[in-house]
């Protein structure tokens, strides 16, 4: 009896898991499978000599050894400035938190065009500081350090202020009256129940710095290149697609490895920690110490997160009479068909249709997953929908481009085309952040439920929904802001009458003169107000912070 | 009366506004286990807490051993407490528990394992070191607790409701216990419980605390046989509590006339007339009374009785004389029975 029911569930749950892996397997493995195919087979035959080959040669090994060290330099340095504002935000209540939560999340949606264009406008030529002290760090590695740092800083505040909330205080009360001191207390309490997450954190920064496309690709120059920027320079200029494949590969290895390491140190953070209520956790500031941190991480966040943004809208005014703006509005004939202004519509349309495809694929994996005793199989999935957040969004989008066009599957014409390359990168956003929720619902509310009475169907809908429906609005809210912000994907398949903003943004910075550098500025702030409106609602809906993002 | 190794004077905390502790004044004498009992909201945990160091005050000090503690840090107070849910250290196990506060006062390896097995020997888990904490019952958490709190030789153990989540029968164990561990170790305890059961078994001394302010102070069977006031007399779970005028040696009350004690205070007062008291005749004598509810107590019956307009009462009768419920009754006084409160 026990056994039927146990086979039954697990076939719902693959029943659950049927449309997610199909969306998988058509819109993501089969297109970068396409790709590397394409590079590799010649003539039918598969030459795999050729990753050989190409790891050989001394440029690839230098993109190589630059992704690595800035990826782990990028990390350390984000880990050293955010960790101070990860406690900052958990443990001290201060006026404006909630509103200061929401700025310095609003980096992490941002689209990377926009981050890089922000740091050229503070430190780039012409820029703030260039202006003040003569200062350019744009042909630097530290201009790249900063931007990542801007971009990742809510990712650590997040998921290690978001555990770190919901620490009892009272564990590290407990070793003070044992006799260890504030330090000495924090140190051997908090600080070893703190570390997966921390771990966690260091690895989702990796990821994200390892992978880094647009920040790398306005920022860096003819100096610096990443794998992704690589990737794309050997796709849509040189043409070299062999190599390109074989660099596809080698992130694709590389990010799973990481992935793997995210994936057992997310289960090892869910051994038995005392975990309280996250309202009841923050204190005003006592003493000079705690002050002192306040203010320390009130300056980091004016200067390295404000400051960008600031600057960025300050160039955007730059020509009289909002100048920038109402030149967006024309048609100037050159590298648009439309007015950019047009951007604007056309990235909400796209962001719309990718954020319900995102919510309906990742809210069906994430049922799927809600069982902590989930088998192998289901575990295996769920580091594979993670997959798509690493693997390169520029080969993503390439291979939709050569894969999609024929028969079974021929999206060429159609406009769904980039919804859905965006949602697969929003997919493991609604993943991660309904799986937590979906999880703490209490088995027991379950079972009460239906000892009253309720199908399993009405249980679903009396108890899980009127739980998880904010944590399915907050994932919703991220899968709007991650599609409104794709670039390395969209780039390749907004076709030129309908581009979106973020790849408008970059054709005005690819092409010289005042006033494309100012329209771009210009656009880039109605993006990053339309990111930070979509993100202030979240934050009002938010009220669960155990969420991974 | 020996000097007092704690001793609060006018202590007062305000939580936005509110004095969650207005006041107070206590004293704990060495050797001496005081326990602090109240209705949750009382303000007894916030007591243990400006002791501890762990919550500043507002106005007042905190001394002990006669040195102003204000300024001294939490950890360096050496005072020692074990907390209401144990906040026992989930990434360690029982050892790594107990030898945290010898540790942390800089006791080498040795004496460290040495203090371990002292004191799981004590509190009866020998042999538990290497166990997770996980892993342990409710009991078994709470004997780590206390041996953690033990380790490092507080100069005074507070208890927060120390055997609040444990079910009564360990619980009535536990206690006796610690009271004989109390004793044999001479540890100055400040306990705080809203258990008067488990208050009246582990205390030479009880302090009722109500709405931030001590409202009585004494040895249990003084706090027991003469409550101060109305408020610790229904805390106690007594029911039988009504205003009453005393003159001479009886009261009006809404029951009638009663007796009362010969040195009782007069004028308004309240009147408390323990269960004991209510003495069961027949039908056409004194207050007529039907019963409403008899509830078995183990060693008596306790039986409600609805006067006709008057407050309900509450008496204790032998087992085998317990009226049925729906009997009609008449009620007397005793006088030994009633107390005058303040």
């Amino acid at each position: 009896m026990g056994r039927v029911r146990t086979a039954r569930g697990s076939a719902a749950r693959l029943g659950l898991m049927v449309l997610p892996v199909a969306f998988f397997a058509a819109f993501f493995a089969y297109p970068v499978a396409a790709i590397i195919a394409r590079g590799l087979k010649i003539d039918g035959a598969w030459r795999f000599g050729r990753i050989g080959e190409v790891l050989a040669q001394s440029d690839v090994r230098q993109v190589l050894w630059f992704t690595t060290w800035q990826a782990l330099a990028s990390t350390a340095l984000t880990l050293l400035i955010a960790l101070p504002g990860a406690y900052v935000f958990a443990r001290l209540d201060f006026p404006g938190k909630q509103v200061l939560r929401a700025v310095v999340t609003v980096p992490f949606v941002l689209p990377t065009v926009v981050v890089g264009t922000a740091f050229l406008a503070l430190v780039g030529r012409g820029g703030l500081l260039d202006e003040l002290w003569g200062l350019r760090l744009d042909t630097t590695v530290w201009a790249i350090l900063l931007a990542h740092v801007f971009f990742n800083y809510a990712v650590v505040v997040r998921t290690v202020g978001g555990l770190w909330t919901q620490l009892d205080p009272r564990q590290e009360e407990a070793a003070r009256m044992l006799g260890a001191s504030r330090f000495a207390a924090w140190r051997q309490v908090t600080l070893p129940a703190l570390a997966p997450a921390v771990a966690a954190a260091a690895l989702m920064v990796f990821l994200f710095t390892f992978t880094s496309f647009g920040v790398v690709q306005i920022l860096g120059g003819p100096a610096f290149s990443t794998l992704e920027v690589e990737i794309y320079r050997q796709t849509s200029q040189v043409f070299d697609l062999s190599t390109a494949a074989v660099l596809t590969l080698v992130q694709f290895v590389a990010v799973a490895a990481v992935l793997a390491v995210h994936a057992w140190t997310v289960r090892r953070r869910e051994t038995a920690l005392r975990l309280v209520d996250a309202a009841t956790t923050a204190r005003r500031p006592r003493g000079t110490g705690q002050r002192l941190l306040l203010a320390g991480v009130l300056v980091t966040v004016a200067g390295l997160i404000l400051l960008p943004l600031a600057v960025l809208v300050r160039r955007s005014l730059g020509a009289p009479g909002f100048g920038y703006y109402r030149a967006l509005t024309r048609e100037d004939g050159g590298a648009f068909l439309v007015p950019p202004i047009e951007a604007i519509g056309n990235s909400l349309q796209y962001a719309v249709a990718a954020t319900a495809i995102a919510v309906v694929i990742g809210g069906l994996a994430a049922a799927a997953l809600t069982r902590r005793d989930a088998g192998r199989f289901v575990r295996g999935f769920d580091a594979l929908l993670m997959l798509p957040l690493g693997v390169s969004a520029v080969t993503v989008g390439f291979g939709f481009l050569i894969a999609l066009d024929e028969p079974p599957l021929n999206l060429r014409q159609s406009w769904l085309l980039v919804p859905l390359a965006q949602a697969l990168v929003g997919v493991p956003f609604v993943v991660r952040t309904m799986l937590p929720v979906l999880r703490a619902v209490d088995v027991r509310l379950r079972e009460a439920a239906s000892v009253l009475g309720a199908s399993p169907w009405r249980v679903w809908r009396e108890v899980d929904l009127p739980m998880v429906r904010r944590a399915l609005l907050v994932a919703a809210g991220f899968a709007f802001a991650v599609s409104l912000g794709e670039f390395g994907a969209t780039v390749f398949i907004a076709r030129p009458d309908n581009p979106t903003l973020p790849v408008a943004v970059a054709r005005l910075l690819g092409r010289p003169g005042d006033m494309n550098y100012g329209q771009a500025m210009a656009l880039s702030t109605i993006l990053m107000l339309v990111c930070a409106v979509a993100l202030v609602v979240l934050e009002r809906l938010r009220t669960d912070r155990s969420g991974e993002f | 009366m020996p000097p007092s190794l704690l001793s609060l004077e006018g202590a007062t905390v305000r939580f936005g506004g509110r004095a969650v502790l207005d006041d107070v004044a206590l004293d704990v004498a060495e050797h001496e286990v005081v326990c602090v009992l109240g209705p949750s909201g009382s303000g007894k945990s916030t007591l243990l807490r400006a002791v501890a160091g762990l919550q500043p005050l507002d106005a007042g000090r905190v001394t002990l051993d006669g040195r102003d503690q204000s300024g001294v840090p939490a950890h360096r107070r050496e005072v020692g407490l074990m907390f209401q849910d144990h906040q026992l250290f989930p990434q360690r196990d029982v050892a790594g528990n107990v030898a945290f506060g010898p540790r942390m006062r800089g006791a080498s390896r040795v004496e460290q394992h040495q203090r371990v097995r002292e004191l799981l020997e004590l509190v009866g888990l020998p042999g538990a070191a290497g166990r997770s904490v996980a892993a342990l019952s409710g009991g078994e958490q709470q004997r780590v607790a206390l041996a953690r709190a033990l380790a490092p030789r507080p100069r005074l153990l507070m208890l927060d409701e120390p055997l609040g989540q444990l079910d009564r029968s360990l619980r009535e164990r536990l206690v006796v216990e610690l009271r004989e561990l109390f004793g044999r170790l001479g540890t100055t305890v400040l306990a705080v419980t809203h258990d008067q059961g488990e208050a009246f078994a582990l205390a030479d001394r009880v302090v009722v605390m109500r709405d931030g302010r001590i409202a009585q102070s004494g040895t249990p069977l003084e706090v027991w046989q003469r409550p101060a006031d109305a408020f610790v007399a229904r805390f106690l779970g007594f029911d039988n509590v009504v205003d009453a005028t005393v003159a001479g040696q009886a009261a009006d009350t809404p029951w009638g006339k009663v007796p009362v004690p010969d040195d009782a205070p007069q004028g308004a007062r309240s009147l408390l007339v323990r269960p004991a008291g209510v003495r069961l005749v027949a039908a056409d004598a004194g207050l007529r009374c039907t019963v409403t509810a008899r509830t078995f107590r183990g060693t008596h019956v306790a039986v409600h009785l609805q006067p006709e307009d008057a407050p309900r009462l509450e008496a204790a009768c032998a087992l085998r004389s317990a009226p049925e419920v729906g009997d009609t009754v008449g009620v007397e006084f005793d006088g030994a029975e009633i107390v005058v409160l303040g």
